[in-house]
């Protein structure tokens, strides 16, 4: 064993009527990081996290959060969790201030302790002025500050985020990113669900791609990026007349074909790593073939999720509830 | 991209700021959330008791339809009809307002559904669910909270019918020895509505298959007429109507001659009602995905 495992789950089944919403799902979620789970729309990350945060029973396989099975220990697994729901699990007909006493107490604080706990929550997510406000009148990104607020009542072990994003502007979005590396610095594990690839890019040390049910990758995000595509190298010559000439070398150089631009000085090729990318710059100069400029494109996620699919991420706009 | 420690926290206006101090303030909120000792299960329910009781207090709106509709029924009955069925209106008068006391109150136990069925379809029952507290406790929790709308419906009731000239027999004690006996069945007949609201899709399902199964209840009642003018068959069913049961302990109390048996019979029909629904809205609530 390396590092322990915060999810360890085997062969994971959920069937709703005739679909497998959840088709054999294998997690090795290692604590202390954020682990993402990247997929469409429909693909079965709520599913998963659902079962995983005790809410839905699975039809098949097993699982276990925190090392606690989550049908025989539910109630020891509901202990050490907290969940964000992709709704904003907020109510919505009390105030910022009510929803974070109703958790204190309902977590076993005393009055005055969770009184003073949502104090110190409002006001570490900049959510003083609208502490006696309704949850209804929050903008999107104050309420799932709240709501996340509201998962860090007691410090959970391991937090569910199900796309924590979704719908919030891009300043409410870099606030709710800020917060999950404060909360993964602290210790949390963070289980983020997300059907954008830059956000598990941003803050995901492994992510797990997952569509129609099923694993279909896993790895860090290098690693994922490294399996679909290689990188490709683009130089810009200063004379565009030695083009052919640099085709050539950088062909014989690299081992793969290069090609014209449109750009009438520029020539790609692809390239198996930086270093290979680096050799092949450093040939061109010593053949008496100046460089303008170059560049290294790594694959996006994007590409990768495309590569692996066969569909781009967002092409599908079902939800399975 | 390289996830270093970013130094420059946004700072934004508006929507609150989240700045560098935030973020130490998030880290000094999760070194201080330590966990506490379990909440008890009286606890978790009288909490999501005052979760419901604090929904009324920000939108207290929502009590008028509880309390205009006995207060539209009384009226219209007492002087629309008082002197065809009952000879006059103080007469019908007398014999209507403890019966307009248990419509009033029953009519509310559809919004325990309704208001579940609302829940059901927002994010806050998941959390509530991957709590760590006695299951069953934001339904308990929720039933007791709708006391306070069988307590308002019934309060303003007993004060305008006292106002247009009822005769309470049985003095306050009768009063509030029926409000009591009518909350009571009221609190058992909700698990019934509970257990519709996590069956049904929308809350104006729940509410129009609530009010259909609840109207026969009431009318088929001796609510506003003597049984004994019905057609037999009718009269039989009114006769085991157990809301006809709760009217005649009702009057009994606020006449001042309550019989025991027949307030013994209503707390047994309450306690038949909690011991089928209470197990099935339930566990409903637990499989509910």
């Amino acid at each position: 064993m390396s590092s322990p495992l915060a999810i360890e789950t085997e062969g994971l089944v959920k069937v709703f009527g005739d679909t497998r919403a959840v088709d054999g799902v294998d997690l090795a979620v290692p604590a202390g990081a954020v682990y993402g789970v990247l997929g469409p729309n429909g693909a079965g990350k709520t599913t998963v996290i659902k079962m995983l945060a005790t809410l839905l029973r699975p039809d098949g396989g097993s699982a276990r959060v925190l090392g606690h099975d989550i049908v025989r220990d539910a109630d020891e697994v509901r202990r050490h969790i907290s969940l964000t729901g992709q709704l904003a699990s907020v109510d919505e007909d009390i105030t910022g201030r009510e929803n974070l006493y109703l958790l204190g107490r309902l977590l076993g604080y005393s009055r005055t302790q969770a009184k003073d706990r949502a104090d110190e929550l409002l006001h570490a997510f900049g959510l003083d002025d609208a502490a006696t406000r309704l949850a209804k009148n929050y903008s999107g990104g104050m309420r799932r500050r709240l709501d996340i607020a509201a998962s860090i009542v007691v410090t959970p072990e391991l937090l569910f985020l199900d796309e924590p994003t979704t719908g919030l502007d891009p300043r409410s979005r870099n606030q709710v990113w800020e917060i999950v590396r404060a909360l993964v610095g602290q210790g949390t594990t963070v289980l983020l669900c997300t059907q954008y690839l830059d956000e598990a890019d941003q803050l995901a040390g492994r992510i797990a791609v997952i569509d129609h049910g099923k694993v279909i990758a896993e790895g860090t995000s290098a690693e994922l990026k490294a399996q679909v595509a290689q990188s490709t190298l683009h130089v810009r010559l200063l004379d565009p007349d030695q083009r052919g000439e640099a085709e050539r070398l950088l062909t014989r150089v690299l081992g793969e074909p290069a090609h014209a631009d449109t750009d009438p000085s520029g020539v790609s090729v692809a390239v198996a790593s930086p270093d290979k990318a680096a050799e092949a710059i450093g040939e061109l100069a010593q053949a008496g073939l100046p460089v303008a400029g170059f560049s290294l494109g790594q694959p996006s996620l994007d590409e990768v999720f495309l590569a692996l699919t066969g569909h781009p991420a967002d092409a599908e706009e079902e939800t399975v509830a | 991209m390289s996830t270093s420690p970013t130094t420059t926290a946004p700072s934004v206006n508006g929507d609150g700021p989240l700045t560098a101090d935030h973020q130490q303030a998030i880290h000094a909120a999760l070194v201080s959330g330590t966990r506490p000792p379990r909440a008890s299960a009286l606890t978790a329910c009288r909490m999501f008791a005052w979760r419901a009781i604090v929904k009324i207090k920000h939108v207290p709106e929502q009590l008028l339809d509880v309390t205009i509709t006995p207060v539209l029924f009384l009226v219209m009955f007492v002087y629309l009809f008082g002197g065809a069925v009952a000879g006059s209106t103080q007469e019908y008068l007398q014999f209507l307002l403890p019966g307009i006391l248990v419509q009033a109150v029953l009519f509310t136990t559809v919004y325990s559904g309704m208001s579940l069925n609302t829940d059901m379809t927002r994010g806050v029952v998941d959390r509530f669910r991957s709590l760590p507290v006695w299951s069953p406790a934001p339904l308990v929790g929720a039933a007791l909270g709708d006391i306070v709308r069988y307590v308002a419906a019934a309060t303003v009731t007993v004060v305008l019918g006292l106002i247009l000239g009822f005769d309470a027999g049985g003095g306050l004690p009768g009063i509030v020895g029926a409000i009591g006996l009518v909350a009571l069945f009221a609190f058992g007949l909700a698990w019934g509505f509970t257990t519709l609201g996590l069956v049904m899709r929308s809350p104006n399902a729940v509410m129009n298959t609530g009010f259909m199964g609840l109207f026969p209840l009431i009318f088929l009642s001796n609510i506003f007429v003597e049984p004994s003018t019905l057609p037999s068959a009718l009269e039989w069913f009114v006769g085991v109507n157990p809301v006809s049961h709760l009217v005649d302990a009702s009057r009994g109390l606020m006449y001042g001659d309550a019989v025991a048996g027949d307030i013994l019979l209503v707390i047994a029909e309450a306690a038949v009602l909690t011991a089928i629904f209470v197990p099935l809205t339930t566990k409903l609530y637990r499989s509910r995905s």
